[in-house]
């Protein structure tokens, strides 16, 4: 039966999509991105329309929940963002919840996103191989002897015979009845990666944008990871200088100070030189910034870098501008003209939370 | 003649015992008809409302794709489903477990006794099966004629109002009945210009003059007169009554309005409903249904119905436990003046007149109350402190959501206050034909929290296309009073005080 419903589903699509009645636009929600719970459990994005009602703030108004905690402690936000605590208009309907893990995570993403899947370079020389038990056969090691389906052979053998006495059921394997497990080597391409994150953690980065680097990091990471088996992720912090950091303090740091954007894609290429030969690794940097640097002349540096030495070992090289206040946003201009036209290049502007998922798009909808 | 052939026997069988389980309690409910689902019509009836057939607009279909990637992706899915319609319908999902239809089946029968009996679900219309397929038949058939576009867009507006209705109207008498012939009123009499010389009156003040002076003053009275006489709460009905709408446009407000109604107490009696009926689904269960081999899935569901977290109310959880108290109290006569005013803890503990009367209790306050009305008469500083109801908000300081205060008073004030007006903001047309110029001015009654102003606008920008004059809402803005205006191009705001 076809639904009645369907046509108002593609009516829904149409509008999400942007293709008809733009004035709802704007009222799209994409949802909670991110709502880690334990290690690696997570929900799922979907887009909904919140059609204009009066209604009261959320933050002004908080609610009333059931459980352990004092005074002052904070509610995980794995615990679903209230605001929605009054009771609702609903026909009497109960919703389960179940958890989705991270590798389903990253395909609904990619599916949601129409990502193509990632063409890891071609590194056929670096073969492992793995053993996998494929079948059964007659002979082989004792140690790989297969008892269940011994004692069905011989269970078989009996009864073909009539040896079978079903008053008393003993089974008593030959060696012809024998079977063992046998086992394939199968070639396994290995593949590397690497992802080098980059961020400008200079005054004029807050608490706002590193939060937008950070969900977007997050999907960055849980795509990648889906597609190469030992992904290295990398952090580097820069403002006048750049260093390498840990993730926590990556996404926690904030200095103050100039900006020279070059440091940082010194230190990249450092990184890359000694740790990850070209050959043999996909590389992914990703840089985030909020487009203000030092000095034309440093631009000049960065993309001399970019064009000379990182852009030819790389598979792609990312940059995401995040709107500020403070900055000037020229960077990615500058960029765009020097180097805005290779294939492995991938520039987009973030210009707040709900631009995250445009952007996932801009960067790994190349398929690289 | 069975007309609930068409389930399958097993289930038929089950429906049978249990719908006589559920007699045997006492439960009251009209004649329930079970349909058996697969799980892409079950999502469609869902994003329906639990209806078959509705008047088209995307927000179903949005609802439809949220319900269907959820079940997908294994995130969720729907488990019970019933209408509040004569006869009752209830759908269950084809690929459950008998344990789980068995659950379902018990757990439908709770809500339709509900429906049945609790007194704000009187005056909803219990052929409403029958409406909504009606109004889409309406709807269907504008769009026809009018184009999809137009008619979309409007009933996306008149949704943008469709929570300022008057939620009390069907319980009170709102409106005084119309006078069968309207008094006169006292009438101002124009006396002229003062004069202490008698006869010098005819001279100061001519016929003429008079008569015009009177003119001036009966033209007054009648602008003074009220328009609305008093606060209007159904903006909806206003705006059907006084609003230049053509006909279709008239007609689909109308129906908008006519579902909004019918929902309402469903909203305003979540807890209490679905405590009801998760209170009779495990009743029946752990007493008569369950068969031992069903009982670990029947607990693993059971329990996920009722799991909480910090940041939610689980209105199943909350109104279970809450009629089990009610329940306990009035089995061991824990209430009354006496109890009251015990103060000996160790006494109060154990309390207990072996009274049994908390099963008719129970069944009385399902009659009586709604959840504002249950909350306020039954939640208890001991439920309160036993529940570990806490209040929580958003700490600007921190950044976050935090656990606010536990304390009795604090916690019910603020359950109380999300309920009431079925958390809405409390939005009324105060005059029609605001400063002489047939501009709308709605007043929001303030208490305590701010509308959001960016919805705010929109709203109103909505409203506007309605009443197609201006339009003006006079609220608070962090403390102080605020008219934001709307008129037809631009928006504006200014600091206004009642």
């Amino acid at each position: 039966m076809s639904l009645k419903i369907k046509q108002d589903h593609a009516r829904f699509r149409d509008i999400v999509r942007g293709r008809i009645k733009r004035n709802l636009k704007k009222y799209i929600q994409k949802g909670e991105m991110i709502g880690k719970k334990g290690k690696d459990f997570i929900t799922i994005p979907v887009p909904t329309i919140d059609i204009p009602h009066f209604r009261f703030g959320e933050k002004s108004q908080g609610g009333v929940g059931q459980g352990e905690g004092n005074p002052g402690d904070p509610l995980s936000p794995a615990d679903g963002q209230p605001g929605s605590g009054q009771a609702g208009q609903g026909e009497g309907k109960h919703v389960l919840e179940v958890d989705v893990s991270l590798e389903e995570l990253a395909d609904i993403l990619g599916e949601e996103l129409s990502l193509p899947r990632i063409q890891p370079r071609g590194r056929d020389r670096i073969v492992t191989t793995r053993i996998k038990y494929t079948g059964i056969s007659p002979s082989g090691p004792e140690s790989l002897r297969h008892f269940k389906r011994t004692y069905k052979q011989a269970l078989r053998r009996q009864i073909a015979s009539g040896a079978y006495n079903y008053l008393r059921p003993v089974v008593v394997p030959v060696r012809e009845d024998r079977r063992y497990r046998t086992w394939k080597q199968v070639p396994l391409p290995e593949t590397n990666a690497v992802i080098i994150y980059m961020m400008d953690v200079s005054g004029s980065m807050g608490d706002e944008q590193k939060e937008i680097v950070r969900i977007e990091s997050f999907w960055i990471d849980t795509w990648l990871r889906r597609h190469y088996k030992g992904l290295e992720s990398r952090f580097i912090i820069h403002d006048a200088v750049a260093r390498e950091v840990d993730r926590e303090t990556f996404f926690h740091t904030r200095e103050s100070g100039g900006t020279m954007i070059s440091s940082a894609y010194k230190l990249a290429l450092e990184m890359i030189e000694a740790d990850y030969g070209a050959s043999s690794w996909n590389i992914y940097p990703f840089h985030f910034s909020d487009g203000d640097n030092w000095s034309a002349d440093d631009t000049r540096v960065c993309v001399e870098i970019l064009r000379e030495k990182v852009l030819p070992v790389v598979n792609l090289f990312c940059y995401g501008q995040v709107e500020s206040p403070y900055g000037s946003g020229q960077f990615i201009k500058d960029l765009r003209e020097a180097v805005g036209s290779r294939e492995n290049v991938a520039l987009s502007e973030i210009a707040d939370k709900d631009a995250i998922y445009s952007s996932i798009k801009q960067f790994l909808g190349s398929g690289k | 003649m069975d007309k609930h052939t068409h389930l399958p026997a097993h289930l038929h069988d089950i429906r049978q015992r249990v719908e006589r389980y559920a007699r045997e309690y006492g439960l009251d409910f009209f004649d329930t008809v079970f349909e058996v689902l697969g799980f892409d019509e079950i999502n469609m009836v869902a994003a329906y409302g639990g209806f078959p057939n509705r008047y088209p607009h995307w927000r179903f279909g949005m609802e439809y794709e949220r319900l269907s990637k959820g079940y997908e992706y294994g995130l969720s899915k729907i488990y019970e489903m019933v209408i509040n319609n004569d006869p009752s319908y209830a759908y269950l999902l084809e690929s459950n477990m008998d344990v789980d239809q068995k659950l379902v089946m018990a757990h439908v029968f709770g809500h339709a006794d509900f429906f049945k009996n609790n007194f704000m679900f009187r005056h909803t219309n219990r052929k409403m099966m029958d409406q909504m397929a009606n109004h889409a038949t309406r709807v269907r058939r504008y769009q026809d004629k009018l184009g999809v576009e137009g008619v979309e867009d409007f009933i996306d507006r008149a949704l943008s109002i469709e929570n300022l209705v008057d939620y009390q109207s069907p319980y009170v008498k709102r409106r005084p009945d119309p006078r069968p012939d309207s008094e006169p009123e006292e009438r101002v009499v124009a006396r002229g210009f003062k004069t202490d010389r008698e006869y010098m009156r005819e001279y100061i003040n001519p016929p003429a003059f008079l008569e015009a002076e009177q003119k001036k003053l009966d033209e007054e009275a009648a602008r003074k007169k009220k328009f609305p006489e008093r606060p209007e709460r159904d903006v909806l009905l206003f705006l059907l009554e006084h609003a230049p709408l053509e006909r279709w446009e008239h007609d689909v407000l109308s129906i908008v309005r006519e579902e909004a109604y019918y929902f309402a107490p469903q909203g305003q009696t979540k807890i209490m409903n679905e405590g009801w009926a998760t209170y009779w689904h495990s009743k029946i269960m752990t007493e008569r249904a369950l068969d031992a081999s069903e009982i670990v899935d029947y607990a693993d569901h059971h329990s996920g119905t009722l799991a909480t977290h910090p940041g939610q109310l689980n209105p199943y959880k909350l109104g279970v436990e809450l009629w089990r108290d009610i329940e306990d109290r009035w089995n061991k006569g824990r209430f009354g003046k006496e109890y009251d005013e015990c103060d000996s803890f160790v006494e109060r503990k154990h309390w207990d007149k072996r009274l049994g009367l908390g099963r008719e209790k129970i069944f009385e306050v399902r009659k009586h109350c709604n959840d504002v009305t249950f909350i306020d008469e039954f939640l208890t500083l001991e439920f309160c402190v036993q529940q570990r109801l806490f209040t929580f908000g958003y700490n600007e300081k921190h950044q976050r959501w935090e656990i606010m205060e536990r304390e009795f008073r604090k916690v019910k004030d603020k359950l109380l206050h999300m309920l009431t007006n079925f958390g809405q903001p409390r939005i009324a047309v105060e005059d029609g034909n605001y400063e002489n110029r047939g501009e709308l001015y709605l007043v929001h009654k303030h208490d305590g929290v701010d509308l959001r102003l960016d919805y705010a606008r929109d709203t109103l920008r909505n409203l506007q296309s309605f009443w197609r004059r201006p339009v003006n809402l006079h609220t608070k803005v962090e403390g102080r009073g605020t008219l934001f205006r709307f008129d037809g191009r631009e928006h504006s705001d200014r600091r206004a005080d009642l």
